[in-house]
């Protein structure tokens, strides 16, 4: 996959134009959706959905379950492709160059847009092998060279204080929020670019939940997140900018600190203070 | 406004709301019977007022803790996280304006045995008739969400501060006049910037109440009065 960053915020590259803000490598779009609609077989999933996701920042989707959220995340790294009578029409730019088209190499697109979901999905492996399994799926590293891996992978994840003496035992034997943090070693393990989080904190206790937004929070220095989540006080919390969403289409978004003190729009406004339907 | 799916919610917003009237209420008739007491030169009046002073501390420190309450309880969001911050500040305002108030009192207590000069007080009524309405038109404004008639508020405070300006000047007229008419005269001095004071009061309402609504702090500069009294006319 190329990198065509230059067409990913719409500059042709030889256009003459004033030089961009000096932050403007923080707001660089990383994945561009334009124009996504979503079929579940004749069900329309999503209408016409277009937003940014911009470099390094967390953007949160919310809204009522069915909204399309979820759809529109697992769209992002084509999981969708896994089931037959799906399909999505648009484009996903990432990096500039469509990920939607017919013939991508889609082992590649996952190695860089990596997915953690609701529920820790574990492999019924040891802790070591749960985190080099995806290594060794994408490269071949030696031994030492891998161990390496598995350490960062895991400080990344802000588990390896909690595992460095338990590598050989069984990831099932983790805490529900421990599993999640080994998933997210995992899936940060292969070196994506964008992580996606599908609701990573419904199933983990309070303390469990504050560890995940630390890590997420370390982790967009690194790598461009999205996540969807019910818990609106997690978006504001974590997240830059957020997508409001409903009925499959695109009701609202912006900077997440305007979203939750003053929405443009009446939908989100009753949805986030709790006065939908 | 929709209600919200909690209705407990909603009572709670609702309370907050009806405490902030109810402190409004009181604040104005602490002003109107301090401005009495003043005129009338009516000592007991005076002392009521200073009396009434712990009920409007009291309803603040309720709202207080009812916000607080409803924003560790519900994590507010939008309007309604809005709606505590402003109830928050407003019933700080109205406090501030029952002290003001009380000032004023305690002032006609004290000059009440020495009476002399009663055209001195006439600016003053002005004044105090001004900053009435003010008080009564954003208060009015903030329960019904009204952004212009609290911007009109918020533009009209520019002529509390002229006639703050040409009391004073009055006020060091009638000193000048007759050395003995010092003391009597320099308590009317505090009462007016009092009275001047509230009117910032007012508008930090107003402006509250814009925010409130908007979710915006006016971005317009404050209107200033005419002259900077501060080390003399």
């Amino acid at each position: 996959m190329t990198a065509m960053s230059a067409q990913a915020s719409g500059v042709p590259a030889n256009s003459v134009t004033a030089a961009p803000p000096v932050d403007a490598a923080r707001r660089s779009v990383k994945i561009d959706v334009r124009n996504v609609d979503f079929y579940y077989g004749q069900h329309r999933a999503l209408k016409n959905i277009s937003l940014p996701l911009h470099t390094n920042e967390v953007t949160a989707f919310i809204g009522p379950s069915g909204c399309g959220k979820s759809t529109l995340l697992r769209i992002l790294n084509r999981m969708y492709d896994l089931y037959p009578g799906q399909r999505a029409t648009g484009e996903v730019l990432l990096d500039g160059e469509n990920t939607l088209r017919p013939g991508l190499d889609l082992n590649l697109l996952r190695s860089k847009v990596g997915m953690v979901f609701q529920k820790p999905t574990p492999f019924p492996m040891s802790i070591y092998e749960n985190i080099a399994f995806g290594i060794r799926l994408y490269e071949k590293p030696s031994k030492s060279e891998l161990d390496g891996r598995v350490e960062q992978a895991l400080r990344g994840a802000a588990l390896w204080e909690e595992v460095k003496d338990k590598l050989s035992q069984s990831g099932l034997g983790l805490s529900g929020g421990q599993q999640q943090r080994l998933c997210i070693a995992r899936t940060v393990a292969i070196q994506p670019e964008v992580i996606l989080f599908d609701e990573p904190c419904s199933a983990l206790d309070p303390i469990s939940t504050a560890k995940v937004e630390e890590l997420i929070d370390e982790l967009s220095e690194k790598y461009t997140i999205a996540i969807v989540t019910h818990n609106m006080q997690q978006a504001a919390r974590v997240s830059q900018y957020t997508a409001f969403m409903y009925l499959g289409e695109l009701i609202e978004y912006g900077p997440t600190n305007h979203l939750f003190t003053a929405p443009e729009k009446k939908q989100t406004q009753d949805y986030i203070t709790g006065r939908f339907g | 406004m929709t209600d919200h799916t909690v209705r407990a919610y909603d009572r709670e917003l609702d309370m907050l709301g009806r405490r902030i009237a109810e402190m409004g209420g009181i604040a104005e008739q602490m002003l109107s019977e301090a401005m009495d007491a003043l005129s009338n030169l009516d000592a007991g009046l005076g002392r009521k007022v200073v009396a009434t002073d712990a009920r409007l501390d009291a309803l603040q420190r309720e709202i207080e803790n009812d916000a607080i309450l409803t924003i560790a309880r519900r994590q507010p969001l939008a309007v309604d996280l809005r709606e505590c911050i402003a109830a928050i500040r407003v019933s700080g305002d109205l406090e501030r304006v029952g002290d003001l108030a009380k000032n004023i009192a305690k002032r006609a207590v004290k000059i009440a045995a020495e009476a002399r000069l009663p055209r001195a007080i006439v600016g003053i009524k002005s004044m105090h008739e001004f900053a009435a309405l003010q008080l009564k038109d954003v208060l009015d404004a903030y329960a019904q969400r009204d952004i212009e008639r609290a911007r009109a508020v918020w533009a009209r405070d520019v002529e509390l501060d002229a006639l703050d300006d040409s009391v004073f000047r009055d006020l060091l007229t009638f000193m000048m006049e007759d050395p003995r008419n010092i003391t009597f005269c320099t308590h009317l001095l505090f009462c007016s910037k009092n009275i001047e004071r509230i009117g910032d009061h007012t508008t930090n309402i107003a402006e509250t109440t814009i925010y409130l609504v908007t979710g915006e702090a006016p971005q317009m500069e404050r209107p200033k009065g005419v002259t900077d009294k501060v080390g003399g006319p």
